[in-house]
């Protein structure tokens, strides 16, 4: 796409999603109406071309929208992000610990991606789905599809929480689990909390986004109270018996960098918080006060995916089929990311990634009649233990009769701790940002 | 009554779901070469071209280097932080897909900062003693030798660093010619590699 077309995107602003998609130059025959519409077009018409609408740009998203188009230039995609900018959860520990001095590098925009691929990107939040009529709709009006990806991410199940309030408990209590505003105020609390003070880290039974993330929080927290608050205490609730992932890395390096100073508190589930107390109840009945108090509440698929009826049965998240990643609720709708059930892949960046891949594969191969391919997935995550020390966790995964596995005898956890896979680590950020924005 | 809705709309809909989704399994083919890579592009960038100073580019390697890495890989002989995890979870016959599928990427230029007067005396140093096995400036190499042309250069320095303290095995040839050359005429080779276009 060239650099008119992305002038022109940017002056129609938000309101021209008709517009903005007549801009683009690949689209075929039919879209005359929704040009002559304007910015005030209220339906986006799909006319005679096949078109894919992807929602959410984040690790899934956007590499299910650059995949397809990069297998079929015929596909129009359109992906559908409120922001502007992506702020990537994973490494955003890293600067709440104080290894990072801003999230920038953990920041990427989408004109790249969208002029290099031909993607039309429409800045809006969806607000229905309409399976039956295959539509979605956004502010401006309502946009057709023939498949839609719905990569959501995660929100949150706060009716589990007495006394959690979406919009006002987490500006006193972050939970810091969707990058960007929330990680720097958890970041402000600690800065600004004296030293002798408490933080307290609240973990959700598992299922939940990024399995290692709150004891790599934990980790980064600890090394920043060591160095500046060495007074001060990290006590972590958590609903799960145990440690959640890469337990017996997490034990080594706590007790190797901070010992004594994070209280591990397993099978501590958190039912009820008092904002204006900033404290926790366990099970309704221990009350825990901290100066700064992280709680991540338990998690289900984005609320996209609810409104879309493609909930399961364990009423959280979106069963798919293993193969096309296609929703076994409503066909044509398919999920990626932490969304989805993904059998043994992990909710994390580089699942998504992965599944993104798979999942635009088989969308082309079915959008023109031919075979699909069945499913490898890899899922590589790292996680800091220290300012110099990372770890990682790795799999291999394919599909064995519809249901996604883990390949026998293969992937695994670090043997240690180790100064060479913070280096792989921050190569592996690098990578994967520079792959959904380019 | 909301709640009961829900779950009969719901079951319908996954007794419909079950039909058509049956046969999206068994039409299915075994992974493909492209299947099979674009797992590896996170880490390795899309279509192996690397952004990562760290993590190799695989675009335009050999089939064969691709290959014996990978079965190195897997068997511990070459060492890894994570690659011989993940090796474990493939076949020789998906070692081959894959080393075809990056095998017929375009080599990746890398954009680095380098030091112009190691990049030549790299060269000539390239030419005397290593042109024999890495071709055409690293651009290609002999049997399983690696191109080495735009790789990055931390990379390469990692390697070098487990080549000389023996946790990586040289080949014979590379032992001989390594051996008299000094740690400045090593990183001035690996400037000069990480410069060809």
């Amino acid at each position: 796409m060239t650099t008119d077309r992305r002038s022109f995107l940017r002056l129609m602003g938000v309101g021209g999603v008709g517009a903005s998609l007549a801009a683009c130059g690949t689209q075929p025959a039919g879209y005359g109406s929704a040009s002559s519409a304007g910015a005030t077009a209220q339906t986006l018409a799909k006319g005679k071309g096949r078109r894919v609408v992807v929602v959410g740009g984040g690790y899934g998203g956007t590499i299910a929208a650059k995949y397809i188009r990069m297998l079929d230039k015929t596909i129009e995609v359109v992906l559908i992000e409120p922001n502007r900018q992506f702020v990537s959860c994973p490494f955003s520990n890293l600067y709440i610990g104080g290894l990072l001095p801003d999230l920038s590098t953990l920041t990427i925009g989408y004109e790249k991606l969208a002029a290099n691929h031909g993607i039309t990107m429409v800045h809006d939040t969806v607000t229905a789905v309409d399976a039956a009529k295959k539509t979605v709709t956004v502010s401006s009006g309502t946009i057709d599809y023939d498949r839609l990806v719905l990569s959501p991410g995660v929100d949150f199940r706060a009716e589990e929480l007495e006394g959690y309030d979406l919009a006002s408990t987490p500006l006193v209590m972050p939970h810091a689990w969707k990058a960007g505003a929330q990680t720097m105020l958890l970041r402000k609390q600690l800065v600004e909390m004296p030293d002798g003070g408490t933080v307290v880290i609240t973990v959700p039974l598992a299922p939940f986004r990024c399995p290692p993330g709150p004891y790599e929080r934990a980790s980064m927290i600890a090394m920043y109270l060591k160095q500046h608050k060495p007074k001060s205490k990290l006590i972590m609730l958590d609903a799960n018996p145990d440690i959640v992932s890469k337990a017996g890395l997490f034990r080594k390096g706590w007790k190797k960098h901070y010992d004594g100073m994070i209280q591990y508190r397993g099978a501590q589930k958190v039912t009820a918080v008092n904002a204006k107390n900033r404290s926790v109840f366990i099970e309704g009945m221990e009350e825990v006060k901290g100066d700064v108090v992280n709680v991540i509440p338990p998690q289900r698929a984005g609320n996209i995916a609810r409104t879309a009826g493609l909930i399961g049965p364990d009423k959280s998240w979106c069963p798919i089929d293993g193969t096309t990643f296609e929703s076994t609720i409503q066909k044509s709708i398919h999920v990626i990311g932490d969304a989805c059930v993904a059998g043994a892949m992990p909710k994390s960046g580089y699942s998504a990634n992965s599944e993104a891949k798979v999942c635009a594969t088989n969308i082309v191969a079915l959008m023109n009649g031919k075979e699909t391919t069945e499913m490898s997935g890899i899922n590589t995550c790292y996680s800091y233990l220290s300012a110099k020390e990372a770890v990682s966790v790795a799999g291999v995964y394919a599909v064995k009769e519809g249901k996604i596995i883990a390949v026998p005898n293969s992937g695994g956890v670090s043997p240690d701790l180790s100064e060479v896979e913070a280096v792989y680590a921050s190569s592996w950020l690098r990578n994967i940002l520079t792959e959904m924005s380019t | 009554m909301k709640q009961k809705s829900l779950s009969r709309r719901l079951g319908a809909g996954m007794l419909l779901a079950g039909a058509w989704m049956m046969s999206a399994v068994a039409n299915a083919a075994p992974p493909n070469a492209a299947m099979l890579a674009n797992a590896c592009a996170g880490c390795h960038g899309t279509g192996g071209g690397s952004a990562g100073p760290a993590m190799p580019s695989l675009a335009g390697q050999s089939k064969e280097a691709i290959v014996v890495a990978m079965k190195k890989f897997k068997s511990g002989e070459r060492p890894s932080s994570i690659m011989g995890r993940l090796a474990k979870g493939y076949s020789d016959a998906d070692f081959d897909t894959m080393g075809d599928f990056f095998s017929k990427q375009k080599l990746h230029p890398t954009q680095q900062t380098l030091d112009a007067a190691r990049v030549a005396k790299g060269a000539a140093l390239q030419e005397a003693n290593c042109s024999r096995c890495h071709l055409e400036d690293g651009r290609e190499g002999k049997d399983d030798t690696p191109a080495m042309a735009s790789q990055w250069l931390p990379y390469m320095q990692m390697q070098m660093a487990l080549y000389l303290s023996d946790k990586r095995k040289m080949p014979e040839k590379m032992a001989e010619k390594v051996k008299p050359l000094s740690v400045d005429d090593l990183e001035a080779l690996l400037h000069f590699y990480a410069s060809v276009k």
